[in-house]
């Protein structure tokens, strides 16, 4: 931390806002909830500092700290602790913030700060001789790619050289006119030369307008081929009560064309599947009968219960249906839960158990024991 | 590469007007109500659904985060807080953010406040952006102005923006600090738990977001979750602000796809680097705070976040520090050091202490005075910093020393022992034996 500490030489005239200042305050003031005023100290201690010519003196710390309601120690405190507040007189012309950290170091500050010594005063915070300037050495003003770089009062000036440096400390202190922010040829931060983005004329000639990007609708197909028939499900789940086979609300077209040689037929699904459609998914259990306990396999605990139900999920029979583009297309449904249904055969597993077969125990039986 | 389309920020390099009827033609403020209307549920799991990680440096994700809010709002009023207090050496993206597109800003403001039931938004600009803050200011009016937020405004939710700003101190970006000086009190951290989302600013439930995360949602909403989701690399998703800085032919601020690689980041926008690629030495990928990575690692990394905390370093800010072979990457480091050394706060004692002691060391180290048992040493004593304290800038300021003494030891050891042969060789001056 710096240690920094009030000047030994302070005025004694008291320090008062002037008119525009103090309507200023009080619409800071108000900013904030009601007896919350002390949130606007910093605010009000930097007005108060560009009023009294740059910097902060006792009794401005403690005109503030009345206004506040404030104890002075802690406007003591505030004013000691942030670094941009000046606790001695400065330049009256400029007093020169010279960006020293790193980035600017990489591109020739610490030239810079050679200069002001040269220029101003061996020392920081130091008045030159006619008490027109004065400089200091801060950190990062965030400013970066426009290094090095040095603000004076409320203006940054950008991409200087020793030369270019020298000369706009000659045009301060000559009271000339000096333009802010880059001294090269270069728009802010773009790159020197020319921009590298945005270059895009048709983004600004009209109105922009966007058009969202919608997700899938939910459970949504791994990757929607341009084949796949858009799920349709209003009107199926509309004739819910009707059918007695369950409502079928979701019915993909084969996802990966992995096998491209038909495999769907090769692998006989059993009485359930119809052929050549994806897995059967079900927005409930099928009508006249109970959902199955899913957490009877192996591996699948409650929480796991819930995704599976949500995906459309609810018998053994559905899960041992499955043959390998089913599991693919399942599997990357489950979120979080990927190369599960593989890993613990549960399409085995789920034989077994359509069948009538149970486990031991609750959780189920460990696929591979026995 | 990508395209200008798919450019959040396609007004920052100021070329464009940057008050309501520009940010209103390059699309801000189209269809806010809209999503408005949707409820808090659905914007929060709209930025959940569009992956987007905190822009600030540490990368947690927005939506959780705004998901931490309490679900009704109590006695106390629910808070945001936008922290554009942006120290981080090497970035300057928020910059651009309020000077040239900061009706994104305060619409996002709206859209995060009406997220989390927030009734006010403070943005806290840190002290040193003036006219940007001037910039910010008039935007916010030109939005009450035009009825866009404020009490009965036309978008539908309630809620005022407000700018403060601070005074120079770096640890003001870390968000208890902030909050801390948002109450008129010297900047320092405070203990978590209580997290800020259940006892924050005037201990009300409080969000703080850097100003790039909140800046992007409006686009993220007009343009669909899926839009952001699609760019990028898994689970580091969407676009990014980078600011390449240091030894490049010019550097400059762009947005890029995250996941974008170094070698392609820098030639494309950056003009390469100075003397060619066999030129670069180190670079620290995400302002000061990260480690520095060794030019053989970096140069085909994907810049996002997890690739770059597989090098150890990070990708924070996205601010990229390029040092070329005329650096001296001791002098650099002990810049940094000294950084740290003026920004703590002086509240952790291995910190306020330990920043002292490693700049001192550092400095002896650019000369070569010090003995090689000394860099284990500091090593060491960064260790101690690290964790010690309780917000993270002691980490902040162990981790460029770290970066340095794990990827360049033996440049430290030859400093030492030229050092040493000149003080020790014929002709040196020894001092008298008195």
């Amino acid at each position: 931390m710096s240690v920094r500490r009030l000047d030994p030489v302070q005025p004694t005239a008291p320090f008062k806002f002037n008119a525009e200042n103090a309507a200023w305050a009080k619409k800071t003031i108000a900013q904030y909830p009601a007896g919350k005023q002390a949130s606007a100290v910093i605010a009000l201690l930097w007005r108060a500092q560009e009023q009294n010519e740059g910097w902060v003196s006792r009794p401005v710390m403690e005109y503030i700290g009345d206004m506040l309601s404030m104890a002075f120690i802690r406007v003591y405190e505030i004013a000691t602790f942030y670094s941009m507040f000046q606790l001695s007189p400065v330049g009256k012309k400029a007093h020169i913030q010279v960006c020293g950290t790193t980035p600017c170091m990489l591109r020739g500050a610490e030239d810079l700060k050679k200069v002001c010594q040269r220029k101003i005063h061996n020392d920081p915070h130091h008045l030159n001789a006619d008490g027109s300037l004065s400089w200091e050495e801060v950190e990062c003003l965030g400013a970066c790619v426009n290094a090095p770089m040095v603000q004076v009062w409320k203006d940054t000036y950008e991409d200087l050289t020793p030369a270019s440096f020298e000369k706009l400390i000659d045009d301060l202190a000559a009271g000339r006119a000096v333009k802010p922010g880059p001294q090269i040829d270069r728009q802010h931060s773009m790159a020197f030369g020319g921009a590298t983005a945005l270059t895009d004329k048709s983004l600004y000639s009209k109105q922009r307008t966007f058009t969202r990007v919608e997700a899938p609708p939910p459970p949504p197909p791994a990757a929607p081929t341009a084949a796949a028939p858009a799920p349709v499900a209003a009107p199926v789940v509309a004739a819910v009560a009707a059918p007695a086979n369950a409502p079928v609300i979701s019915r993909v077209a084969k996802v990966e064309t992995t096998p491209a040689k038909a495999a769907p037929v090769k692998k006989a699904a059993p009485a359930a599947k119809p052929a050549a459609a994806g897995p059967e998914l079900l927005k409930k259990p099928r009508t006249g009968s109970k959902a199955d306990d899913l957490k009877l396999i192996w591996g699948v605990g409650p929480a796991f219960e819930k995704l599976l139900n949500k995906v459309g999920i609810w018998h053994f029979d559905q899960i041992a249906s499955w043959n390998a583009a089913d599991i693919k297309h399942v599997d990357a449904l489950l979120k979080g839960f990927h190369g599960r249904i593989a890993r613990d055969e549960w399409v085995k597993q789920a034989k077994k158990l359509s069948r009538g077969w149970r486990p031991e125990n609750s959780i189920g039986d460990k696929p591979g024991k026995k | 590469m990508l395209a200008d389309k798919d450019r959040i920020f396609t007004n920052l390099y100021g070329l464009h007007d940057w008050g309501l009827a520009g940010a209103r033609q390059r699309g801000a403020w189209v269809d806010t109500k809209s999503f408005i209307d949707k409820g808090r549920d659905w914007l929060v799991n709209e930025i959940k659904a569009s992956g987007l990680r905190g822009r600030g440096g540490a990368g947690f994700p927005t939506g959780l985060k705004w998901s931490f809010m309490p679900k009704v709002v109590g006695e106390r009023p629910h808070y945001l807080v936008v922290n554009a207090d942006e120290s981080e050496p090497g970035t300057c993206k928020d910059r651009e953010i309020m000077r040239h597109d900061p009706h994104l800003l305060v619409e996002g403001c709206l859209i995060a406040g009406a997220a989390m039931a927030c009734s006010a938004a403070y943005i806290y600009v840190r002290g040193e952006y003036i006219r940007e803050r001037e910039h910010l200011q008039a935007a916010i009016d030109q939005a009450y102005e035009a009825k866009l937020i404020g009490k009965g405004n036309i978008n539908g939710w309630d809620m005022d923006v407000y700018v403060a700003h601070g005074a120079g101190a770096y640890i003001c970006g870390e968000e208890t600090a902030m909050l801390e000086s948002l109450e008129g009190k010297k900047g320092q951290p405070r203990m978590k738990p209580p997290f800020p989302a259940n006892v924050g600013l005037y201990g009300a439930p409080t969000t703080v977001n850097n100003v790039e995360s909140i800046a992007v949602t409006g686009t993220i909403l007009r343009r669909g979750a899926t839009w952001f989701n699609s760019m990028g690399r898994p689970n580091n998703v969407g676009t990014k602000l980078f600011c390449i800085s240091g030894h490049v032919n010019t550097p400059c601020n762009v947005e890029e796809e995250l996941g974008v690689t170094f070698r392609e980041l820098i030639d494309k926008h950056a003009g390469g680097i100075r003397g060619g690629w066999d030129n670069l030495l180190a670079v620290i990928p995400g302002g000061s705070s990260v480690r520095m990575v060794p030019a053989e690692q970096i140069i085909d990394t994907p810049m996002d976040f997890d690739s770059l905390s597989k090098l150890r370093s990070g990708l924070g800010t996205a601010a990229v520090i390029v040092m070329d072979k005329s650096t001296d990457l001791i002098r650099a480091i002990a810049r940094l050091a000294a950084f740290y050394k003026h920004e703590s706060c002086g509240q952790c004692t291995p910190c306020r202490e330990g920043t002292g002691w490693m700049m001192r060391v550092m400095d002896r180290m650019v000369e070569g005075r010090a003995e090689k048992r000394e860099i284990d040493m500091l090593l060491d004593v960064s260790k101690q910093i690290e964790g010690h304290t309780i917000c993270a800038l002691g980490d902040a300021a162990a981790w460029p020393i770290q970066g340095l003494i794990t990827h360049f030891r033996p440049v430290i050891e030859a400093r030492i022992d030229a050092y040493t042969y000149r003080s020790t060789s014929d002709g040196a001056v020894r001092h008298a034996a008195e």
